[in-house]
């Protein structure tokens, strides 16, 4: 319900929880988990962020990070793509696989890759606008076919990525990466066109309300076949980032990741709201950074990975709780 | 059958001949509507009769399948609401349409963003909002404030904003008052009349007839789809203008009045109830018993039904049911006391609207007693009948029902419970005449099988003619209680928090 | 007003719910071609055993529809059935007389993880969504953590028969278990659905503030319903763990998998529409399809891709030509 709300006098509770802003929060809690992730990893005589510590961060950053920018957009429209991790896998196929070690085919592989995610991309969201089919349903069909496409024709790896590419995944500058360099513009660029470009607007007013987005004369099958486009590309980065690394395509990369339920955790703990219309880029990649540290501190730690998935699972839920609590204060 | 316009100018839309019909069913014949530069012209009609319909073939959401919509002499006909909007013709639709997270200025200029060098120029959409606000006379809005920030009369204010920003020389507005606090229809007057003075043609659709007399230089009546008459306003009573919209005179409109004998012991009584919103309130119900709560938008009468019934309940004072002390602490203690809840939102609070008759009718029944009902058997057919409800059976879907039969199948699951005690929260809200009058009788038959009814309506008339008391309501407390049938400004009095002068 | 006061004049047939019919004729169609294609399906020992090998996945769409129907998502039974399976094998370790005592605590845990999940999404308000996608999360690390990641222990002997042993039934041979805990089960659903619980739970979904109004304990039941998920992923697990045994996969993907049957049997995610006997036949339809793909030797690779296409195509089919009804989106 857009605006059936009267303003309510304000309150002390009303400009604490505007002090919470979600991205704030989000980037607080990172801070803080730093620190103590610092105070813990130096406790057994390690260092968190030491250069190998930053590194790692960042890489493990990188791929989510890419897919969880695109997943942000489609969010936001409050629709969401299941589809994303079989597609990495197949993007990682498709680039590696046309370049076949050939330094002269990366531009056109690039191409390629990114041409038919958009693709896919573009199936998603003309399946969910003109056949109206729920968007879970959709992308999960989706990810289905794509599944049963790489079952079929891959049994493991394939394809060679020549080493100039290769670099693309280890280059780095000091401690910083150059991959997690593109990743952060990638997530500026689409936090520009969120948050100053018309095409950005609607994504919001198409996940408040489609209806009155539409009674406005928004588009709004546009708005949401673009953010679906925008996500299959990002996830198609994501997969030849992925190839990059690995020196070949590898058909479960993404899956094996859970890139599809991750990223969706990761924007939802970056604040978006699941249902759309609220949130954004810049809480996404502070959500990608809290995963990526957790898990490099629990590395340093010398945890169990399985641990993990328990701490993640949890972080997840409290945070969203949180978040459900603040939208409470300022109703 | 057109009257001279009240100008000599051209009108800004001639509608003519216009015919519609949906599924075989014809909603609109020949109905001709001319709207001129500077008037406000109000469209009524019972629910059913075409307006929005005739409105919405106006918006271009809907094409006519006969006649033509002239602009400036060109017939221009719409295909779509953007084509219309393109045209000058904005509509301002009952349900707010608006964002609640963005801006004021983003809302105004959805979907129209002015575009600089690639970016949303958000400073000039800014300006621009401010300046639309400013020609309205509406200072205190700033086009930075997220909408849900707003008090619900400045939403409306945006939503005016927003038809008007796309340079609109026709506005139709669709019940602009129906979200409006009483204080706050004043504000939307007052906008109105600038919007004359600025040259624009405004079509009001409104079921209430005070505004209809208060602001519009014409009327037209629709009746099952076709143009009944089209009169300059100051030609016309409010007496034959329910006659032209209902075809019958407006007496006999209420059943008879509970006389002395049919009142039982008092089965509700409240005593020093107060909470956030109320204080100091004591009241009886007697069974057999309509007792009319009035009051202005905000002045708690709802918050008493609310109190009552358990969902925002009492924090201080006693409620007594056939004598015995209770407290209702939420809608299941209250409905297992025997209270019961006619909502005002019928369709956000009282219906499921996906589901069937009969799984509408045994809610109440089924979520609030479970197993252990302790009530007898249902006839369920009979408690249909009772209300009577006209439906294609118990198995229909009541979202394909008429209001009028929605708001029976609302009343028909508390009739399900067997209350002993009945709050009505505006019963006969958006619905028709005829179903109007349905709701009356049924009110009235409870009543006279020992049901205490308390109601809630802000139609006077309607709240005069169905009560044997009237409690009146100012800022929270009870200003005053009246013996049936008391003058509307009588009530008025109280409600805007004067005496009575001593009689 | 012209209407004329009838109420009721048509006498009283068996009805369907709405969006059963197509399932049905899917089912049916699927049945009879079975027959064509498998020479084992000429008796009803092949019907039985197609039975059999859905029973575990009807069973979940029993639990998933409950969830569904009234608002919510469950994506955490696949896990729970693999935690089930995993703590069995554990616990029982092969000792025959483990199993007594074992069987109740899975479904007591089944209920717990249930009761949580319903408890966080109802009273923390965090999306159905997100709660039970942490809580797979959570569940997959805690099963590995506790059995150090690979699955230990063994079933034991009574403990499988349920999954897979019958009994002899004159003229239809033998009958599994399974089966017929399954028609127990389906008869206490469709007893349950018919009944106030159960019709409350569908009106939960379609408007939770009328039933709230209406003096119903929407919170419990939709608690309730995430309750009787659990249980039926403990079911499922029995089923599973006894007809196919222990593996850490036993439970992969399953939520997805089930998520497709209900919604194939014409449930609406969201709420408040569908019948649970159609989303049983959607499970059914599913299974029956896969036996279908596999006698016509259909590579396991394009089964998924079937299913992908078909579950946007079923949805497609419901959604497009309904009349579009404006809803507002409730979070």
């Amino acid at each position: 319900m857009a605006a059936s709300t009267t303003a309510a006098p304000a309150r002390p509770a009303r400009r604490l929880a505007g002090l919470l802003q979600p991205t704030v929060i989000v980037y607080l809690a990172l801070v803080l988990l730093l620190i103590v992730g610092s105070i813990l990893v130096a406790a057994r005589g390690g260092m968190l962020l030491d250069q190998g510590g930053i590194l790692n961060i960042l890489t493990r950053s990188t791929a989510l990070g890419l897919v969880a920018i695109g997943q942000t957009m489609v969010i936001l429209t409050g629709k969401l793509d299941l589809s994303v991790a079989y597609l990495i896998g197949l993007c990682s196929l498709i680039g590696a696989e046309t370049m076949g070690g050939d330094p002269g085919m990366i531009v056109p592989a690039v191409l390629l890759t990114l041409a038919c995610a958009a693709g896919v991309g573009l199936v998603n969201g003309l399946v969910i606008t003109k056949l109206k089919v729920n968007a879970f349903i959709a992308t999960l069909g989706m990810a289905l076919i794509i599944r049963g496409y790489l079952e079929s024709a891959y049994s493991g790896p394939s394809g060679d990525v020549p080493r100039a590419f290769q670099h693309l995944g280890y280059a780095r500058i000091g401690p910083i990466p150059v991959s997690a360099l593109l990743m952060l513009a990638l997530a500026g660029l689409a936090w520009w066109y969120l948050m100053r470009t018309k095409g950005g607007y609607h994504v919001y007013a198409v996940g408040g309300d489609e209806e009155v987005a539409r009674f406005s004369g928004i588009r709004s099958d546009r708005t949401i076949i673009t953010v679906h486009v925008l996500c299959a590309v990002a996830a198609g980065l994501a997969g030849l980032f992925l190839a990059s690394r690995l020196g070949s395509g590898a058909p479960w990369v993404g899956v094996d990741a859970g890139y599809d339920l991750e990223s969706i955790a990761a924007v939802v703990l970056g604040g978006t709201l699941l249902a759309g219309g609220r949130g954004g880029v810049a809480g996404t990649i502070g959500g990608v950074l809290i995963l990526a540290t957790l898990d490099t501190i629990f590395d340093d730690l010398g945890v169990t990975p399985f641990f993990k998935d328990v701490v993640r699972g949890a972080v997840l839920i409290l945070a969203v709780a949180l978040y459900a609590r603040r939208r409470g204060l300022l109703r | 059958m057109v009257v001279t316009g009240l100008t000599d100018e051209a009108p800004a839309v001639r509608m003519r001949a216009i015919g519609k019909q949906f599924f075989g069913n014809s909603v609109l014949r020949d109905v001709d509507l001319d709207l001129y530069p500077g008037e406000v012209h109000a469209l009524v009609g019972e629910n059913g009769a075409g307006k929005s319909t005739l409105m919405k073939i106006l918006a271009g959401v809907h094409r006519p399948d006969a006649g033509t919509v002239e602009l400036g002499g060109e017939d221009v006909t719409f295909g779509s609401p953007r084509q219309a909007q393109a045209a000058g013709i904005s509509i301002v639709h009952q349900e707010f349409n608006l964002l609640g997270d963005r801006t004021v200025a983003e809302n105004v200029f959805l979907g129209r963003e002015p575009v600089r060098r690639g970016q949303v120029d958000r400073k000039r959409m800014e300006a621009d909002t401010a300046e639309l606000l400013d020609g309205l006379g509406e200072r205190g809005i700033s086009p930075r404030t997220a909408v849900r920030r707003l008090p619900v009369a400045h939403q409306q204010v945006v939503e005016i904003v927003k038809a008007l920003s796309t340079d609109a020389k026709v506005l139709a507005m669709d019940e602009p008052t129906a979200a409006l606090a009483d204080h706050e229809v004043e504000l939307l007057y007052g906008l109105v009349k600038r919007l004359r003075e600025r040259g624009i043609a405004v079509l009001y659709v409104s079921h209430r007839l005070r505004e209809v007399f208060d602001l519009s230089q014409r009327i037209t009546v629709l009746k099952d789809g076709e143009l009944v008459t089209c009169t300059p306003t100051k030609e016309l009573t409010s007496d034959q203008l329910v006659r032209h919209m209902v075809g019958r005179p407006l007496e006999a409109q209420f059943p008879d009045l509970a006389d002395e004998a049919h009142l039982g012991r008092t089965r509700l009584s409240v005593r020093g109830g107060g909470n956030a919103r109320l204080s100091g309130i004591g009241l009886d119900v007697r069974a057999g018993e309509i007792v009319g709560l009035a009051g202005l938008q905000g002045a708690g009468r709802s918050a008493v039904a609310r109190a009552i019934c358990g969902v925002d309940p009492f924090t201080e004072g006693t409620v007594e049911l056939d004598g015995s002390p209770v407290t209702p602490t939420s809608p299941r203690s209250a409905i297992r006391h025997g209270i019961a809840f006619v909502t005002e939102d019928r369709k956000g609070d009282g219906l499921a609207l996906r589901q069937s008759v009969r799984d509408n009718a045994l809610l109440v029944r089924r979520a609030a007693f479970g197993r252990a009902r302790g009530l007898g058997a249902l006839d369920l057919a009979a408690l249909l009948r009772s209300v009577t409800l006209v439906s294609r059976g118990p198995d229909q879907e009541v979202r394909y029902l008429s209001g009028g039969n929605q708001q029976k199948v609302v009343l028909a699951k508390w009739l399900a419970v067997e209350p002993n005690v009945l709050v009505v929260d505006e019963p006969t809200r958006g619905i028709d005449v005829g179903a109007k009058r349905a709701v009356y009788d049924l009110l009235r038959g409870l009543a006279r099988e020992g049901v205490a009814i308390l109601m809630i309506s802000s139609e006077l008339p309607e709240l005069i003619g169905m009560s044997d008391r009237v409690l009146v309501m100012h800022e929270g407390r009870l200003a005053g209680e009246l013996p049936a049938g008391p003058t509307e400004e009588a009530v008025m009095t109280l409600a805007t928090g004067h005496e009575l002068e001593a009689a | 007003m012209t209407e004329t006061s009838t109420v009721e004049r048509k006498p009283r047939r068996i009805r369907l719910a709405d969006g059963t019919g197509p399932v049905l004729a899917v089912l049916a169609v699927l049945l009879i071609a079975l027959a064509f294609v498998g020479p084992a399906y000429s008796e009803p020992a092949g019907y039985l055993a197609l039975l059999k090998r859905a029973a575990p996945l009807m069973i979940l769409a029993i639990g998933q529809y409950f969830v569904i129907v009234s608002g919510g998502f469950d994506l955490s039974v696949g896990s729970l059935v693999t935690a089930q399976v995993v703590i069995a094998a554990r616990l029982i370790d092969g000792e025959e007389g483990a199993t007594l005592w074992v069987i109740p605590l899975l479904l007591v845990t089944g209920a717990l993880v249930g009761l949580v999940n319903g408890l966080i999404t109802t009273r923390l308000l965090v999306p159905s969504f997100i709660v039970t996608l942490g809580m797979l999360l959570v569940l997959d690390g805690a099963v590995f953590l506790w059995t150090g990641g690979s699955p230990r222990g063994a079933l034991s002997e009574a403990f499988r028969v349920v999954g897979r042993e019958g009994f002899e039934v004159p003229l239809l041979g033998s009958v599994p278990w399974s089966v017929l805990l399954l028609a127990a089960l389906v008869v206490a659903a469709v007893l349950f659905m018919r009944g106030g619980t159960g019709r409350t739970l569908v009106a939960i979904g379609d408007n939770d503030k009328s039933v709230r109004l209406g003096g119903g304990r929407v919170e419990n039941l939709r608690t309730l319903a995430f309750v009787l998920s659990g249980i039926s992923a403990a079911i499922a697990a029995i089923l599973l763990g006894g007809f196919a045994g222990v593996s850490a996969q036993v439970g992969e993907g399953l939520e997805f998998r089930v998520i497709t049957a209900v919604v194939l049997g014409g449930v609406v995610l969201g709420g408040g529409r569908g019948s649970v006997v159609a989303a049983m036949a959607g499970a059914l339809t599913l299974e029956a399809l896969f036996s279908l793909l596999n006698l016509l030797g259909v590579a396991g690779g394009l089964e998924s891709a079937v299913q992908g296409v078909i579950i946007i195509a079923a949805v497609a089919y419901a959604s497009v030509g309904r009349i579009p009804f404006r809803t507002r989106r409730s979070t």
